[in-house]
């Protein structure tokens, strides 16, 4: 039924999203951001980089504002992903559907698409969403209480994780798609260009500019 | 503090709307195709503008050597297909240890 390739697959990226969970609950409690925020933040936002850049933006002094329309507006593939892994939710009863939503993230769905049998995709989205909801929300909590027991958290070069995080994640979308290579050069391009000038949290909402090079896939 | 709580709620609440957008809509409408090309585009490239700040900068202005070159490690381990853990791990490491050698 399940082979053990898939517990594999998922038990390494509930390992990594653990040692991110960590980095995540401990660099907020060292920015000097109370306990609570980092663990009521991820049991209900739940999205990793939604909640590391929300978190970025209010120890950089952005506003409340600014950190939840970035988020927001870095959710919004979310609604991708839902409708992509729909299948998978739709047929287990209200319960399951409305609990399931919530563990819809760019890894469960990741999952959850790789496998071709139905049966077999729920269970991957299942088994991989419950996982990494428990192992993100502990790890987070266990960051979040070493946060200033940690001391000074650039000594772990955790700060270089999370961009590493990013890169592997938009690695195979950037790989097999000229257009969207294209785009994303140009926003990140952007976004570097307009960092020094404008608020904290703007830049990356410019690059969306970039999709205007998007052009037709080939 | 009562504006964090609201920041926090307004994001919960809008990421678990997007999250039962396929849920509701399942089997009732579709999306265009360059529709969703557009937001999975899009969605890549917040995602890749969100490196590069967070690789490059630092409140404003330039965020030293350490962190790039970790990152930078990170993106090639990617690129050879290591394993994700690998990538974080090897990422972080490298940072760290440039810190430790006096390298900011």
């Amino acid at each position: 039924m399940l082979d053990r390739s898939l517990l594999r697959d998922v038990s390494l990226v509930c390992l990594a999203s653990g040692v991110v969970g960590v980095s995540f609950g401990a660099i907020a409690v060292a920015g000097g951001l109370p306990v609570w925020v980092p663990v009521v933040m991820s049991l209900v936002v739940y999205a990793g980089s939604a909640q590391f850049s929300a978190v970025g933006i209010l120890l950089a002094g952005g506003g409340p504002v600014a950190a939840a329309a970035t988020g927001l507006l870095l959710n919004t593939r979310t609604a991708a992903f839902s409708l992509a892994v729909a299948d998978v939710l739709g047929d287990r009863g209200r319960l399951a559907r409305f609990a399931g939503a919530h563990l819809v993230t760019d890894e469960t769905a990741a999952f959850a698409l790789a496998q071709r049998d139905p049966a077999r995709r729920r269970a991957a989205f299942w088994i991989s969403g419950i996982g990494l909801y428990a192992v993100w929300n502990l790890c987070v909590l266990g960051g979040a209480l070493a946060g200033s027991a940690l001391g000074d958290t650039a000594r772990f070069g955790l700060d270089a994780a999370f961009p590493a995080v990013l890169v592997a994640l938009v690695l195979p979308a950037v790989r097999e798609d000229a257009g969207v290579r294209r785009a994303a050069l140009l926003g990140g391009a952007v976004a570097l260009a307009v960092t020094p000038f404008v608020p904290v949290g703007v830049p990356v909402l410019l690059a969306l500019t970039g999709l205007l090079v998007l052009g037709r896939r080939v | 503090m009562t504006a964090m709580v609201a920041a926090i709620l307004a994001l919960a609440v809008g990421t678990y709307a997007f999250r039962l957008v396929g849920p509701l809509l399942h089997g009732r409408v579709q999306l265009p195709d360059h529709v969703q090309r557009l937001l999975s585009a899009g969605a890549v490239v917040l995602l890749v503008a969100l490196l590069a700040t967070g690789a490059l900068t630092e409140a404003g202005g330039f965020a030293e050597w350490a962190r790039p070159a970790g990152v930078l490690t990170g993106g090639v381990l990617a690129w050879r297909r290591a394993p994700f853990v690998v990538v974080v791990l090897g990422a972080a490491l490298t940072t760290a240890l440039l810190r430790a050698a006096g390298v900011s």
